[in-house]
């Protein structure tokens, strides 16, 4: 009986969509118009930039943050903190922040770029390469204390006195990493790269919210190019753009839920 | 001498590190205070600083603004109806599952699970098509129950696993005593578990305020749409003044991040142990 309301939820909200789009889906000729259109092309090559890229970035950067902020000292706890925010405030006023900042005229980057250079920066936003590596930089703003924090928690973990021992015999720091850190927190780092991954493959707002997909549609990832379809009525492209990466998804969705339901 | 040098370095990565989380910040602040003209001279703090541009705001005094009363409201609205069916609906759930057993409790755990790692962008087009054949596109329920799907996952997981670290002992002394599960549920499991039901009622709260791509694509009538859906309005236009956009943001983004840090002992204790499990 109490578990109920949450079986309703599901079937209503996830277990009917679903599948009434996955049977909209079914018509091959959506595919051919999808793989017809070239935005359909470079977008999968976005995303894959996107997902190499911007993930291991992110996870190297929280692997080495982590080993920062452990440090028992008061002003790295308050600048962790601080740290925080960007992903504990709402993505709209961050991004649009970044978004003028970019601004190739009036933008804070070039006018201090021309103040100092007497030259007129990159247009961050209107050139493709330049404006997906942009998206990447606000993907990782956002995501990286979250991951950060999660590293961090791996490390507290560690018993203390593997890193005394190791020091006792004269271990230097990078020993220390090799032979005590990483195995102990290899796991956590190996599942949270695979969550991140889903994740960040439905990262619609640091895109979107930065370039729209302009160009000329050239900085679209997946999560964007659906959502585009939507804008243009044509839900079957829709369907069809997820579909086409379900293959990649739904081995490392159940990678993840067998992870969790193992204790 | 060694220790100086260590602590220089820990400087020189803090610096960074403080610079890179709080300029994008720091630039909405300065907008929000600088008039028009001011905003572009790349100061870093304005001439005139001033606080005309939350006059603008809370007067509705500007075309993308006309809503804004309208807006906030919508989105409050949402964020608590959210948060209250979340923690109604996986309260219920977890308990279930946890502590009565209820046979397929396995099942219903892997269906949330299921919903909590596919990419939210991927079920939202799905979810669109289904929210017009149940007729409540544009009306803010929609929202309310799509957000409720996203959020109900997690929470579940949240509270089983909370509620797995009860002691036995409790359950059977109170059966003994002659407690109905209902009220087992009432008088002892709900008291247990406040502190985590209060970190999930603000995350679910959180999550919904903060949504923008579902609110954008379920609700689009200038009167259903929450704050975020307005804000994306202003860049309909390329002459968008950026200072109205700014204040109106800090007016956005500042609750929610005062809630996160006012729950911030149950947010991080709760949330993040629970994020990903070794």
């Amino acid at each position: 009986m109490l578990i109920a309301p949450y079986l309703l939820v599901f079937a209503v909200f996830v277990l009917y969509p679903v599948t009434y789009g996955l049977w909209l889906a079914r018509n091959p000729a959506s595919y051919q118009t999808l793989f017809d259109d070239p935005v359909f092309f470079r977008t999968v090559v976005n995303t894959i930039f996107f997902l190499l890229v911007a993930v291991n970035l992110k996870f190297l950067l929280a692997l080495f943050l982590s080993g920062f902020f452990v440090h028992e000292k008061r002003w790295i706890r308050w600048l962790s903190v601080i740290f925080i925010i960007p992903w504990a405030v709402p993505a709209i006023p961050t991004i649009f922040s970044i978004r003028f900042m970019l601004n190739p005229e009036w933008g804070v980057i070039n006018s201090l770029i021309f103040r100092l250079f007497q030259i007129d920066g990159p247009n961050w936003l209107t050139n493709p390469q330049l404006a997906m590596a942009m998206a990447m930089l606000v993907h990782i703003w956002k995501a990286l204390p979250f991951w950060t924090l999660i590293l961090m928690a791996g490390r507290l973990a560690i018993p203390r006195e593997l890193y005394e021992a190791a020091s006792v015999d004269g271990a230097s720091a990078w020993q220390k990493f090799k032979y005590v850190t990483w195995p102990s927190i290899r796991t956590l780092y190996v599942t949270s790269t695979i969550l991140s991954l889903i994740w960040t493959l439905g990262d619609f707002n640091s895109v979107y919210l930065l370039t729209g997909g302009q160009p000329a549609d050239q900085t679209h990832v997946l999560a964007t190019l659906g959502i585009r379809y939507i804008r243009l009525d044509q839900l079957d492209q829709a369907m069809a753009t997820i579909v086409v990466a379900l293959p990649f998804v739904l081995p490392l969705v159940w990678f993840m839920m067998k992870r969790l339901s193992k204790e | 001498m060694n220790k100086f040098v260590r602590e220089a370095r820990l400087w020189l990565i803090g610096i960074p590190v403080l610079l890179w989380t709080l300029i994008p910040i720091y630039h909405i602040f300065l907008f929000s205070i600088s008039t028009k003209d001011s905003a572009f001279s790349g100061r870093l703090w304005p001439e005139h600083p001033t606080l005309r541009n939350f006059g603008i705001v809370f007067r509705e005094e500007h075309f993308y603004l006309h809503h804004f009363w309208n807006q906030i409201w919508n989105s409050l609205w949402i964020a608590a109806a959210t948060g209250v069916i979340t923690l109604a609906v996986a309260t219920c759930a977890a308990f279930a599952i946890s502590r009565l057993k209820v046979k397929g409790g396995r099942t219903v755990m892997n269906a949330a699970l299921f919903t909590y790692f596919i990419p939210a962008a991927f079920l939202a087009v799905p979810m669109y098509k289904a929210m017009g054949t149940y007729g409540l596109l544009n009306s803010r329920w929609s929202l309310v129950l799509a957000m409720v799907t996203l959020a109900s996952p997690y929470a579940i997981w949240v509270l089983k696993q909370a509620s797995d670290k009860l002691p036995w002992e409790l359950d059977e002394a109170a059966r003994i005593d002659g407690a109905t599960p209902l009220q087992l549920f009432r008088l002892v499991y709900l008291p247990l578990m406040l502190p985590s039901l209060v970190a999930i009622g603000t995350y679910a709260l959180l999550l919904a305020w903060n949504e923008y791509l579902y609110a954008f694509l379920l609700l689009s009538h200038e009167n259903t749409i929450p704050l975020a859906v307005g804000l994306g309005h202003f860049l309909s236009s390329d002459d968008s003044p950026w200072e109205i956009l700014m204040a109106t943001a800090l007016v956005y983004g500042l609750p929610p991040a005062a809630i996160y840090y006012a729950f911030r002992r149950y947010m991080v204790g709760g949330l993040t142990s629970g994020a990903v499990k070794t």
